[in-house]
């Protein structure tokens, strides 16, 4: 849900934007076009293709003043990635499933040498059998690599969210993936608004500014970059002696981060006028509801719907978007789901011999209340499976059961699978 | 080097991104030896085949004399192996 703010007006009022018809893979493109990004790595994989494609055109047509690679493989993109990032640039790529199963080993390189990179994951289901359509099992595949993770709702959504990203990476120095479902927003066209080049330009402070360090063999604050002048090492051999410690500065590094996605979506609002949530979390007719629904991704539009219409019914339900999956909102979420009768968390992926991802998150969060929630696990919509808003009313309608007779049964459900 | 702080230091002295910071030179990668070269001088035609195979640069030569530098030999015995005068002996490191 977009929230046009109505106190103040934003810097850059609508009729200063511009109304563009694009797709979701378009409208990351545009987004990494106005963030004056130095290079380019990306192998083609659908639903990701258009990103690439629609970039390499402004590439070609001179628009940009990108290095664009193309790579043999996601694995050599993320690699590229890697070293143009090392050497100062501002970098992005774009990838999905295998792709993004393929660039596994360096996704935790990234994050270890704490470059600021952007990538969009379009999710994907992940073979086998090979499956192009919408699911998450590819994004909690790379769940503990130390990305930042953000779930785009809308196209407008992937838009303001890519822009965001650059400058929450290079602020948290974390990489961020950006996550938008495959199809249901990559090859969608909505209608979206575009802010001028300059805004985004001044938003983002210029380009990269790299982040300085103090290197005791050279004696000085340097920049942590590839330089000849300041010759610094990256990735060397770091056993049982630091190892440990050098992860410390990850964890660290995920306090920090949750802070500055606020910061930064806050900002960004003020610019545009266009808020979700408080950046993190977004709530919908929670202050009183008996059942909650959480959920990630582009299905956060049809249960608050689903949501709408069953307040209308009288039925007191609501639900909770989560935005930024990594590092994950336990407070805040717990304060929101703390006064249900039971939540239900809904997961696009599934975790065999356990149950899904975020319900495992929405667990962990819960656990230190005295009065906890029932919690039931759906999970939904496998594979691009769709998820109309029947199903997701007949999920309400078993969780306010639930909620009357106080006893959960079966705590993991499959929505939408054939008998 | 100068102003280095006394090891082992924790996670907020550290540089960001897991750079080293000290220098590679400081590095001694012999420390984890299990067998020693023992060069019998006497024995030794100086024909520095051992020189020749060290994979690591261990086996220094000053015009006169062959010695190992053990701060970087790691014990893999190659130089045993090669020498055809059968003057280097690896023998095992007192084990504490």
């Amino acid at each position: 849900m977009i929230f046009f703010s109505k106190k103040s007006k934003p810097k850059i009022p609508l009729e200063k934007q511009k109304l563009m018809t694009v797709n979701g893979d378009e409208a990351v493109a545009y987004a990494v076009k106005q963030c004056y990004v130095d290079v380019v790595a990306a192998y083609p994989i659908t639903p990701q293709t258009i990103i690439v494609e629609k970039y390499s055109e402004f590439v070609a047509d001179g628009e940009v003043h990108t290095e664009f690679i193309p790579v043999e493989s996601e694995h050599s993109a993320m690699s590229a990635c890697v070293g143009a990032a090392a050497a100062g640039a501002r970098a992005f790529t774009a990838t999905a499933a295998n792709g993004l199963a393929l660039m596994w080993e360096i996704l935790y390189i990234a994050a270890s040498l704490r470059l600021p990179i952007v990538l969009a994951v379009v999710n994907r289901a992940l073979s086998a059998p090979i499956n192009i359509h919408c699911d998450h099992s590819d994004a909690m595949g790379m769940r503990d690599s130390g990305w930042i993770q953000i779930f785009a709702e809308n196209v407008q959504e992937a838009y303001d969210t890519t822009i965001q990203a650059f400058k929450i990476a290079e602020k948290a120095l974390l990489p961020v993936a950006v996550n938008l479902d495959g199809f249901f927003l990559s090859h969608t066209l909505e209608n979206i608004y575009m802010l001028p080049d300059d805004a985004v330009y001044e938003f983002l402070g210029g380009p990269r500014k790299v982040a300085k360090t103090y290197v005791d063999y050279l004696g000085k604050e340097v920049e942590a970059k590839l330089d000849p002048a300041n010759p610094l090492s990256f990735g060397p051999l770091d056993l049982y002696d630091y190892y440990f410690e050098h992860k410390m500065h990850q964890v660290e590094a995920m306090k920090e981060a949750k802070k500055i996605v606020k910061e930064v979506h806050d900002e960004y609002a003020e610019l545009s006028g266009r808020s979700y949530g408080d950046g993190i979390l977004v709530p919908y007719e929670v202050e009183d509801a008996d059942v909650i629904v959480t959920v990630l991704g582009s299905t956060g539009g049809t249960v608050r719907w689903v949501v709408k219409k069953l307040r209308q019914k009288g039925y007191k339900v609501g639900t909770v978007r989560i935005r930024l999956f990594r590092p994950f909102p336990f407070e805040e979420l717990r304060e929101i789901l703390k006064g249900a009768k039971v939540v239900g968390v809904m997961d696009r992926a599934i975790s065999f011999g356990s149950f899904g991802p975020s319900f495992l998150e929405v667990n962990t969060a819960l656990y230190d209340l005295k009065e906890k929630p029932l919690l039931v696990n759906y999970v939904y919509g496998l594979g691009g499976r769709d998820v109309p808003p029947d199903l997701v009313e007949k999920m309400f309608m078993e969780l306010l059961e639930d909620a009357k007779k106080g006893v959960v049964e079966n705590k993991l459900r499959f929505l939408g699978v054939r008998e | 080097m100068s102003g280095s702080k006394p090891e082992p230091r924790g996670w907020r002295d550290l540089p960001l991104s897991a750079l080293p910071y000290k220098l590679s030179l400081e590095y001694k990668t012999g420390d984890w030896r299990a067998l020693r070269p023992v060069i019998d001088q006497s024995k030794c035609v100086k024909c520095l085949m051992c020189w020749l195979f060290c994979p690591e640069m261990a086996i220094l030569w000053d015009g006169k004399q062959v010695s190992v530098n053990l701060d970087y030999c790691k014990g893999c015995g190659i130089c045993a192996h090669e020498c055809p005068v059968k003057a280097i002996k690896m023998i095992p490191e007192p084990t504490e």
